[in-house]
């Protein structure tokens, strides 16, 4: 393989030309371990310096280059061209997300949706000189959870959010299941009202395409079960947690 | 014209550590960032934040004492002490404060907060959540920040800082989302934008890490400090320089050369893998540049095999994941390709330990900051800990600032100028027919960056890359803009950018070839000893206007109870 064909979806919803979608094709120089990412900026330094598209770190750490690439939600930084076993590599925003320009979608929803959730540690017993102690068992609860990058894949890949614009969706939920899984968190009914519900967890009908979409392998549907058991544990026995 | 009391530039460590103090003591508080918070480049840090916590079996002798005299140590005692013993004193606080916050940090069976051994350290101090520890602290303070509805400008890309009678009062930004500009003002403003690691073409650091916030304060007559001083880490994945923390040799990793040695024995027989960093990259080139390298090219092995599957999937999962996805190797079975990449910028926006910078009402934290608590080398696990402790000092000394002012509007007179001045700049861009291109010009200063200012330095080669970085800037003053469209316009930030690039390099330049020792990460195979007599003081690099480089200038270390003494680990 010496070049591949990278083709991006553009579209400039405020352009008088570009207005629509469209595809556009690139033949881009081929190198060992070549990332779609690297690829992209290819397009926008040597062919067209009007493409647009999220990007920070590159390590597959900071969520901002969250696509769709070849029919798969993909950090373009973490997708290695050599694994998509093809030379022609599609690249797409995240669907189902309003435009703001070629690879650019609105998060404002989304993240409007995890602030909602109230994603913090809640506490009513004053904090201790020290750490709060934490049993590696307890801490081990977080592992997956905590690994969220807040991508968006996940959320534009479900089909519960598109169907419902008020759904939470598994981004959010996944991060309630941060907090109440989280030995340190003392919230009783400040957030359980936000996710117990038609919007929260009850809207999930266990589809599962957030797992498949999460480029961090998590599992937010996990999360959202625990939740669903949670609140009945809630409700039966009144326990906390 | 938008106004809040202080904003903070950048949404990092520092920033939101700033933020929320501010937010804290009741100001009016508002992040500009270029990104969403979340995705700032202090969530790649991996390996951890050293406080002295004593929490580790063999840390019970610790002490911020020991964990200052360490960071004096490895910053080969350009350190200012008094900024070292302060950031040692506020670890432990602010580390009991990030796990009050939330931090998922990893535990010991009695359930409090691990810690592992990091370099150049006397004792495993750096406390950790995983090997990602830098992701954890960011989304702590995230929450925190959406906790107490700190206001966010999210991907505003700023431009220009505000100066009335040279004080400063704000900033231009341009919206990315909705297009155009736009001035915020404020009486307080927090610089906290991070480093200049991409002027080289090796760094580990993020793309957008290209010291804007430095670039604009050395634009409004505030010095940058020590900028010679880079850090190069001895282990960047081979092919795309990115990280492999420090960690994986405070679990035990090794460092192996083509030879299937554990070269660092001929360097540093009592630290090994764990000496500071500046010892452990150049070592690894030395190997590399002697032949020594894997099949005699240019990586050496960061093997750790040894530590077994469990301990690897444990600790190291985020390492593990990267070297799979990126270099395709999985270090459970096979070592990794590192070789020494750009990493950290010890120098930055000269200010004291309050953040406090030369001008009033303009503060600066975090890795675009030089206190100096790095000195000529920052020890891992440092860097973690810098933007937390100043980012709330900063924040913490803005509210004091605030306080104690008089007149509190804004001019502006000198909002609208500095509005106008921004769109002059961008329609010259627009309107440029010089024909150069900022993008060959880019690449062309990064790979000046690592030929002529790299691990290895002498005076023909730093005089050469001086003298070439100088023609780049005359040719940077003809670049123009391919694409005028307001809408989240690449080209038009990466082409603003550039100037602010070259003049940050200039000066790690300048101050390298001035600076006629080896201390630290400036190592000199002309002047290959520590000079304290001539040498034992912190560069100043001052902006002129119109020519290319800086003016040089230079002001004491403050010492304090550790007495220089030679580095030997």
């Amino acid at each position: 393989m010496s070049e591949i064909t990278l083709r991006i979806k553009r579209q400039d919803p405020q352009s008088k030309t570009d207005a629509e979608a469209h595809w556009e094709e690139y033949k881009i120089p081929y190198e060992e371990n070549l990332t779609v990412l690297e690829a992209l900026f290819y397009v926008q330094e040597n062919f067209d310096g009007s493409l647009s598209f999220r990007y920070c770190c590159r390590a597959s750490i900071c969520g901002s280059c969250a696509t769709y690439i070849n029919g798969a939600y993909r950090l373009a930084c973490q997708t290695n061209v050599k694994h998509l076993d093809t030379d022609i590599v599609s690249v797409e925003p995240m669907p189902h997300l309003p435009l703001v320009k070629d690879l650019v979608v609105e998060m404002d929803d989304f993240f409007a949706k995890y602030e909602y959730i109230m994603p913090w540690l809640m506490r009513n017993s004053p904090d201790p000189d020290k750490e709060i102690a934490q049993s590696p068992q307890d801490r081990k609860k977080l592992d997956m959870p905590v690994d969220c990058i807040l991508c968006g894949c996940c959320y534009s890949s479900c089909p519960s959010v598109w169907g419902e614009d008020n759904y939470l969706g598994p981004a959010a939920l996944l991060k309630a299941y941060r907090f109440e899984v989280d030995s340190r968190d003392e919230a009783r009914k400040e957030r359980l009202p936000r996710w117990a519900n038609e919007r929260g967890v009850y809207r999930c009908h266990t589809i599962m395409n957030c797992v498949e979409a999460c480029p961090k392998e998590l599992n937010p549907t996990e999360g959202i079960q625990w939740l669903k058991k949670a609140a009945v544990r809630r409700k039966l026995f009144g326990r906390p947690k | 014209m938008i106004h809040h009391d202080m904003i903070v530039v950048g949404g990092g460590l520092s920033g939101l550590r700033a933020a929320i103090e501010a937010k804290m003591a009741g100001i009016d508080v508002a992040i500009l960032s270029q990104v969403h918070p979340g995705r700032s480049h202090s969530g790649a840090a991996q390996g951890g934040i050293n406080a002295a916590l004593g929490n580790h079996p063999d840390g019970h002798d610790d002490s911020w004492e020991k964990h200052a005299f360490d960071t004096t140590k490895g910053g080969d005692y350009l350190v200012d002490q008094d900024g070292a013993v302060q950031m040692a004193k506020d670890a432990i606080e602010v580390i009991y404060e990030m796990d009050h916050w939330g931090c998922p940090f990893s535990r010991f069976e009695d359930g409090r907060i691990t810690q592992r051994p990091f370099g150049g350290a006397g004792f495993p101090r750096t406390c950790y959540g995983a090997d990602k520890t830098g992701h954890y602290l960011l989304h702590t303070l995230v929450e925190q920040a959406y906790k107490r509805q700190v206001k966010l400008y999210v991907e505003q890309y700023v431009a220009r800082l505000i100066v009335h009678e040279g004080v400063c009062q704000g900033v231009v930004a341009y919206d990315m989302i909705r297009g155009g500009f736009e001035t915020f003002t404020a009486n307080a403003v927090v610089i906290a934008t991070g480093g200049a690691g991409r002027i080289y073409n090796n760094s580990t650091n993020a793309i957008i890490n290209v010291g804007a916030g430095m670039s604009m304060a050395y634009y409004a007559g505030v010095p940058l400090k020590d900028m010679e001083f880079i850090q190069f880490h001895p282990t960047g994945l081979y092919t795309t320089h990115i990280l492999m923390t420090e960690g994986a040799r405070g679990e035990g990793g090794y460092l192996v050369n083509g030879l299937g040695e554990r070269y660092m024995e001929r360097y540093a027989p009592k630290f090994m893998e764990l000496a500071p960093r500046d010892i452990t990259a150049r070592s690894g080139q030395t190997e590399i540049d002697e032949g020594r390298g894997i099949n005699g090219q240019g990586y050496v092995h960061l093997d750790l095999r040894h530590l077994g599957a469990e301990t690897i999937i444990e600790r190291l999962p985020g390492i593990r994941d990267l070297a799979i996805h990126f270099e395709g190797v999985d270090p459970i079975e096979e070592p990794i390709p590192v070789s020494p990449c750009q990493h950290y910028t010890m120098g930055g926006i000269d200010t004291d330990v309050d953040g406090r910078t030369i001008m009033p009402g303009l503060y600066a934290a975090g890795e675009c900051a030089c206190v100096s608590v790095h000195g000529a080398n920052r020890l891992g696990g440092n860097s973690l800990l810098e933007t937390i402790v100043f980012g709330r000092r900063a924040g913490a000394e803005a509210v004091r600032y605030l306080a104690d002012l008089q007149e509190k509007r804004p001019n502006a007179r000198s909002a609208f100028a500095a509005l106008q001045a921004v769109e002059d700049e961008i329609q010259a861009l627009a309107d440029s027919t010089g024909g150069e291109d900022a993008y060959a010009i880019r690449t062309e200063m990064t790979d000046i960056m690592k030929d002529h200012y790299f691990l290895f330095r002498d005076e023909p080669t730093m005089q050469a890359g001086l003298d070439k970085l100088m023609v780049l800037r005359e040719r940077a003053r003809k670049i123009g803009l391919r694409h005028t469209g307001s809408v989240f316009n690449l080209d038009m930030i990466r082409t603003y950018e550039l100037p602010g690039m070259l003049d940050v390099a200039l000066a790690v330049a300048a101050g390298a070839l001035a600076r006629t020792e080896s201390r630290g990460s400036h190592y000199r195979t002309d002047y290959t000893t520590r000079d304290d007599e001539n040498w034992l003081k912190h560069t100043l690099a001052y902006y002129q206007p119109g020519v290319a480089g800086p003016r040089l200038d230079s002001k004491p270390v403050t010492l304090g109870t550790f007495e220089p003494q030679e580095r030997k680990y």
